[in-house]
């Protein structure tokens, strides 16, 4: 990867390592709980409504159940009698366990029939069947504002956030959270403005798909339950399921190998709580792994209606924004009403605004729920902030770089919600975005029918917070290292980074550094896997509790008049007489954070920001509206890198996956909120011949002075910009302005026919 | 209902009994303990499932295992090293999960035999079968050509 300029290198932070499991991942013998089968184990097989909104007559089971080989059928009724107020969830207790009374999407499980043998189970599924009394249903986000289609009678916060309180009991809205945000007085700018621009943008519900389908393996004692779940978050997983069952958390261990991909989609419960209460009622171990259809019907990503309206001055700055942000939450809340929020603060982008207006509403609709997709909403924001930028400049007749770069939010300058910037490198990486386009050099716009565009954007992210992670390091008697923490590698390459960080803190080789999987039982607590938090966080408790283990090896040495340059197995023979015993150092690492106020303004929004922006050379096909990417860029600040070469392919992986989301994903629905392209025949997702021509990936210099040697998360960074970027570029090349995700040769080809 | 099948895997004879409707994935895995060709999309769309049968790469979860009667199998598991292919995985970085990489080495190889210095190219086509939604792509490729390079030496 190139390098603005090269860093500070230290002996284990900065090598680009292949990844500790490499050996097991090309071999096939990596961990996943998919590879589980315990002895005895009954498999689950889910039926799913059929229809999007309604309340449910009957349930018949009787020929599932007199099926051969079939164990059992369960409904709600059955869940009930384990967990007697069944529904969960992060945000709102919305989520049943199995539908009941209700079904409010297509695709919502509602009976699971056991079996040992999977495909009995499969096949005494469509021996069910059920009737239900349809009710109105509503699919768009901005209608479920004033829908007489109400998803749910009553609103049920977990308590968890403060800001959802004030939505405890209400009735008659689909409206999970209305974040408010105002600083300064922006309607007042807004109507002595030189100029206003207002337009209109939406983003499409899309799917994780990561290739290893959600899966959860449960074994069950009288008092114990142990959790094998692929799984971003073991810990939210034990606190929730021991708050279902009402037990101590102790009792409860959640165990997660390596993930076959998550991008979100592995958060909070998804088949974690069902697969436990079956276990308890079944008294055998139960496994449900769904299929690649059914994970199209258990979390998406929202879509999203956004109206931004800025106020110009006559010099080309904005003086005033105002944001209303609709998200699609489908029928239970998940992390919506966070994302809402966290990266609703973020709806005006990195410009230094005087007066701002953001309301960001979390809605309830009739689809598969929606939840964080790397990059926890951002994408969605920075699609339109960053197309009505450019749309502006280009009205103004000033270049998209410049307009930029004389708004731009600046180190120091206030963010929306009154937050400094801090560590936040973005007038950097929009100038060396404008370097590696040769932005200023004559561009070849193609002929024919290829005509050729280029464009940019710029897009930042606060990280999630208030949140914590734990870590413990051991240095064993012969001076080996073990780290144990409860992020999960999904793929990321988390347990490298952790093994980088307590080899170098404790000056050992990064590839003799164990790290222990999650496993509640033996790993402290983290908040979860996600929104590229855990090399900050995870990374800053790693370093604390190795420092800790390091500073008792030196008590020790000193207590054992040891000099200080003494090995480590010295230290312990002398202590024990023989090799024998360890250390181990704690830690916990949770940054301070400021909640909003009334106003949603804050001087502490986040520990730190991401910030990335994305350039694009493009071609259009005249003929077809095909857009294929000839040149991609990426560039970002994550602060110093831990693994060079980790950090590159975050990026460039990020970047792909956006792609897709930019060019050709999409659920389809029918007007009755049946999906009509749930597998991976009908939803397409990028492969080898959607590659860009040229990828080139850079992390700008930059230092996160909070982070453990200068790092911060890179996992989302490469999404911000990429669909802006490639619409600002279809307009330069044809001259046709898309305000609506994907970008697909059809929408093209009709803006091109429409112009 | 079940038959016997006899065939070779991994360089081994072997024999299995399958149900009619059972999967060349479902029998590695529950009776042969091989857990490196894995299901995912269910439709041959991915390539997670992939295993060399009679030296095709095949998907297994498309195939039925009561057809491989006398027929030689090879899986990601078979051979005792790394090969150039796998080392190469490593080297260039080429995965991430590491869910879809089975997939590849054994494509890859089919690649290499068919074309020992193939341009990126012909990478690209020869593998679009396969998915990696990490989207290790880049990696993917000079893993490749650092193959193609390890093999000659």
């Amino acid at each position: 990867m190139k390098r603005a300029s090269q860093p500070t290198e230290t002996p284990q932070v900065g090598r680009s390592i292949p990844r500790l499991e490499s050996w097991l991942k090309v071999t096939g013998r990596a961990e996943y709980v998919h590879n589980l089968r315990l002895p005895g184990m009954l498999y689950g097989k889910i039926f799913r409504s059929s229809i999007s909104h309604g309340r449910i007559k009957r349930i018949d089971t009787a020929a599932a159940r007199a099926l051969a080989g079939v164990h059992s059928v369960v409904t709600a009724e059955e869940i009930k009698s384990i967990v007697p107020d069944p529904y969960y969830g992060p945000a709102f207790l919305d989520q049943p366990v199995l539908a009941v009374d209700k079904v409010r999407y297509v695709g919502e499980p509602v009976a699971v029939v056991l079996a040992s043998d999977p495909h009995v189970a499969e096949e005494a599924v469509h021996l069910i069947s059920a009737e239900y009394e349809e009710l109105p249903a509503v699919y768009d986000e901005v209608e479920a504002m004033t829908s007489k289609a109400i998803v749910h009678d009553v609103l049920k916060p977990a308590g968890t956030y403060p800001d959802l309180k004030h939505l405890q009991g209400k009735k008659n809205t689909n409206l999970a959270l209305d974040f408010r945000l105002r600083r300064g007085n922006p309607e007042t700018a807004l109507k002595s403005a030189h100029r206003v621009f207002e337009h209109r943008f939406r983003t499409q519900q899309v799917m994780h798909t990561p290739l290893e389908p959600l899966v959860t393996v449960v074994e069950s004692t009288e008092d114990s339950l142990t959790i094998h779940t692929a799984s971003q978050s073991p810990s939210f997983v034990r606190i929730e399921i021991a708050r279902l069952l009402g037990w101590p958390e102790n009792r409860i261990r959640v165990r997660v190998p390596f993930l076959g991909g998550g991008f979100g989609a592995k958060l909070y419960i998804k088949l974690e709580a069902l697969v436990s209460v079956l276990a308890l009622l079944t008294k055998k171990p139960v496994k449900i792994s769904l299929t690649m259809e059914e994970q199209f019907f258990t979390i998406t990503k929202h879509a999203t209606t956004f109206r931004i309206k800025s106020g110009l001055d006559r010099e080309g700055r904005i003086v005033a924004r105002e944001c209303e942000v609709w998200w699609n939450g489908g029928a239970y809340a998940d992390i919506g009403p966070r994302i809402t929020q966290k990266s609703g603060f973020t709806a005006p982008g990195p410009y230094d605004i005087e007066h701002v207006a953001i309301d960001s509403y979390a809605l309830y609709t009739n689809l598969p729920p929606a939840g964080a997709l790397r990059g926890f909403g951002v994408p969605q924001l920075v699609w339109a902030y960053e197309s009505h930028t450019d749309m502006i400049a280009r009205a103004l007749g000033i270049d998209p770089v410049e307009f930029r770069r004389k708004n731009i939010l600046r180190e120091g300058r206030p963010q929306a919600t009154g937050t400094k910037m801090k560590d936040a490198a973005i007038e950097t990486v929009l100038d060396r975005l404008e370097v590696l386009l040769d932005w200023k050099k004559p561009f070849d716009r193609g002929g024919g029918t290829l005509k050729r565009g280029r464009g940019l954007a710029v897009g930042f992210k606060a990280c999630i917070s208030n949140t914590t992670s734990l870590a413990a390091v051991s240095v064993n008697a012969d001076g080996s290292c073990t780290v144990y923490c409860s992020s999960v590698d999904m793929g990321q390459g988390s347990d490298t980074a952790m093994a980088q960080i307590a080899a170098e803190v404790l000056n050992l080789p990064a590839e003799s550094v164990r790290v222990v999987h999650s496993d509640t039982d033996v790993t402290p607590y983290d908040m979860a896997t996600l929104g590229s938090r855990s090399l900050f966080h995870m990374g800053n408790a790693v370093k604390l509790a190795a420092e800790d283990a390091a500073g008792q090896l030196r008590a020790l040495k000193d207590e054992l008049k040891l000099p200080a340059d003494a090995p480590v197995p010295d230290i312990f023979r002398k202590k024990y007489g023989m090799r024998a015993g360890s250390v181990t150092g704690t830690a916990s690492f949770n940054p301070s954070y400021t909640p909003p106020d009334a106003n949603g303004l804050t001087e502490n929004a986040t520990p730190f920001w991401m910030v990335g922006g994305t350039g694009v050379e493009i071609e259009v096909d005249t003929e077809t509206g095909r857009v294929r990417v000839a040149r991609l860029i990426n560039v970002a600040d994550v602060g110093t890198p831990i693994n060079p070469k980790i950090v590159e392919t975050q990026l460039s992986g990020g970047s792909i996956m956006q792609l897709g989301f930019t060019l050709f994903e999409k659920l389809q629905f029918d007007a009755a909120g049946q999906l009509r392209n749930a597998s991976l025949a009908e939803y397409r997702i990028p492969g080898f011949l959607d590659l860009p021509g040229e990828i080139i990936n850079e992390a700008v210099s930059a230092e996160q002075r909070t982070g453990p040697f200068g790092a911060k998360g890179v996992g989302e960074t490469a999404t911000f910009g990429l669909s802006p970027a490639v619409a600002n570029a279809i307009h330069d090349a044809v001259g046709v302005r898309l305000t609506e995700l994907p970008m697909n040769p059809e929408s093209v080809y009709m803006k091109m026919q429409n112009k | 209902m079940r038959t016997e099948v006899h065939f070779r895997l991994n360089g081994q004879a072997v024999s299995a009994q399958v149900a009619p409707h059972e999967s060349l994935v479902e029998m590695l895995q529950e009776q042969f303990g091989l857990y490196g060709a894995r299901e995912s999309c269910g439709q041959g769309m991915c390539g997670c499932c992939t295993v060399l049968l009679d030296g095709v790469a095949v998907p297994g979860c498309l195939t039925l295992a009561v057809l491989i009667n006398k027929k030689e199998i090879v899986t990601v598991e078979g051979g005792q090293t790394l090969d150039p292919v796998q080392e190469a995985f490593i080297e260039a970085g080429a995965f991430q999960c590491g869910f879809c990489t089975p997939g590849f080495v054994l494509m890859t190889r089919q690649l290499l035999d068919e074309y020992p210095d193939p341009d990126e190219d012909q990478i690209r086509h020869y593998l679009s079968g396969n998915l990696c939604r990490c989207a290790a792509y880049p990696e993917i490729i000079e893993a490749v050509k650092l193959a193609a390079r390890k093999r000659k030496a």
